[in-house]
């Protein structure tokens, strides 16, 4: 199957599941997906930043090999797969070891409806978490006047980290830890959020694909079930959102955070 | 196919640790029940009243594990259900009760029973009736196989709706965008 994009003269191009995409010379497989408005599930990129290929939910085949395809560069006549059962069933597994991992508990979850994972989770039909939950212990920080952190919803994405250190220049958060013991810090002495810069207006307050960032006293302000993803599947959501945006062109590397 | 009277599905249902929340969103499918009634009949189920699950094609159960009497319960329903599906976020993950997990058991009765606010003459039920809570938690799956899982909280009549007619028609139950919720 084939699909012929408008597409700007010169360009080279890939396949992806059969339809040509059109890339600029430096651009990754998924930069390239996007703005041809092919939607692929992902997690840890975000178009304003570097790619940091660290969640694999992105992952696709390129002329046979799995690669993550947020950190793969597009090259000239690349074959890449994305839309098959086998691809589907990989990335269904490891969002379920997300849930797994942590504490996802969304009927009382702020940012039900708007979270990325739980919506990439109805993508790609996630009906449980599969294994057995782990149910770890991760106590909340509230010590900030504006700002509450619940670590337990944490997928260790690192954007709140990127965010916080290019955009915000503060560097408030980390991540310390290795394997399943991995986890998000607050970069104060204190350890306590409190004692950092962070400021509700930062960059790291609107990265978290999570449920994990939250500002205080704005709870339900829009209500369960009327939110992003009860509207629209994220994959429509977000070509629709990115319409139109160059992402990932050479004078934009920068991850300027914009 | 001919017009032999088909022999309706036998169904049982129960709800261990939930708050029988996804069973009013049952009988939320309102007018429809008459319909599904023509393809089921009901063992054991709040419904009911009948206490103990004998064979049936499809077990409903809604809510987690928290005591030693819904371990029990979900292993009859598992032994005499061909079919056992985990309804609701509580038997799907744990939910809501699981969130006491973090938390060690004795602390908990101790605070709730003894030492919180309010308390006056306060002790821990021991009376022999009562079924030993679990020092944890757990979905149904941390125990049983389960068949099929129908999340939310709760799964909304259509959700149900679209699962149970799925199921009688021998189709693998799809829910989609809008039907598909975790909350
Ligand atoms: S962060 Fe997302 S997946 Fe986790 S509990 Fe909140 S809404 Fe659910
Ligand atoms: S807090 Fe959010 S943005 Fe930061 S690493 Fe965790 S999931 Fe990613
Ligand atoms: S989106 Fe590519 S690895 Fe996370």
């Amino acid at each position: 199957m084939s699909d012929k994009l408008p597409q700007p003269a010169g360009l080279p191009i890939f396949l992806l599941d059969g339809h040509e995409i059109p890339f600029q010379p430096g651009q990754t497989v998924m930069q390239a997906a996007l703005e041809a408005g092919f939607y692929i599930p992902h997690l840890c990129f975000h178009e304003e930043f570097k790619p940091h290929g660290s969640c694999k939910v992105c992952t696709v085949k390129v002329n046979g090999r799995t690669v993550a395809s947020c950190t793969t560069a597009a090259a000239a006549d690349l074959d890449v797969e994305s839309e098959t059962s086998e691809l589907r069933d990989l990335r269904k597994t490891l969002v379920q070891f997300l849930f797994t991992e942590g504490n996802h508990f969304c009927p009382s979850c702020e940012q039900s409806g708007n979270c990325k994972l739980q919506a990439v989770a109805y993508e790609l039909d996630v009906l449980s978490a599969h294994f057995n939950p782990i149910f770890p212990d991760r106590p909340l920080d509230a010590s900030h006047p504006d700002v509450l952190l619940d670590f337990n919803r944490c997928i260790l994405c690192e954007l709140c980290i990127r965010a916080s250190s290019e955009v915000d220049g503060k560097d408030v958060f980390a991540l310390a830890g290795r394997g399943i013991t991995k986890h998000l810090i607050v970069n104060a002495e204190s350890g306590r959020l409190a004692d950092t810069k962070l400021a509700v207006n930062d960059k790291a307050m609107s990265v978290c694909p999570v449920g994990v960032i939250q500002r205080k006293r704005r709870g339900f302000a829009v209500p369960i079930g009327q939110r992003t993803y009860d509207q629209k599947p994220i994959s429509e959501v977000t070509i629709s959102r990115l319409q139109g945006h160059p992402i990932g062109h050479a004078e934009d590397q920068e991850g300027d955070g914009r | 196919m001919t017009a032999v009277a088909k022999k309706k599905l036998r169904v049982a249902t129960v709800s261990l640790a939930g708050c029988f929340g996804c069973h009013m969103s049952i009988l939320d499918i309102d007018e429809r029940l008459i319909e599904l009634l023509e393809h089921i009949e009901f063992d054991r189920s709040p419904l009911t009243d009948i206490k103990t699950c004998g064979p049936c094609d499809i077990g409903i159960v809604e809510g987690g594990l928290c005591n030693a009497e819904n371990v029990h319960v979900l292993r009859e329903f598992r032994q005499n259900c061909r079919i056992l599906v985990a309804m609701g976020a509580c038997a799907v993950g744990g939910g809501l009760p699981a969130q006491r997990n973090h938390l060690d058991i004795r602390d908990c009765l101790q605070t709730v029973y003894l030492t919180g606010m309010g308390v006056q003459r306060g002790f821990i039920p021991n009376d022999p009736e009562l079924p030993l809570p679990l020092d944890k938690v757990h979905p149904l799956h941390d125990v049983v196989k389960i068949d099929y899982f129908l999340p939310g909280c709760p799964p909304s009549a259509d959700a149900i709706w679209k699962f149970l007619t799925d199921l009688l028609a021998g189709r693998t139950p799809s829910l989609g965008h809008g039907l598909l919720h975790y909350d």
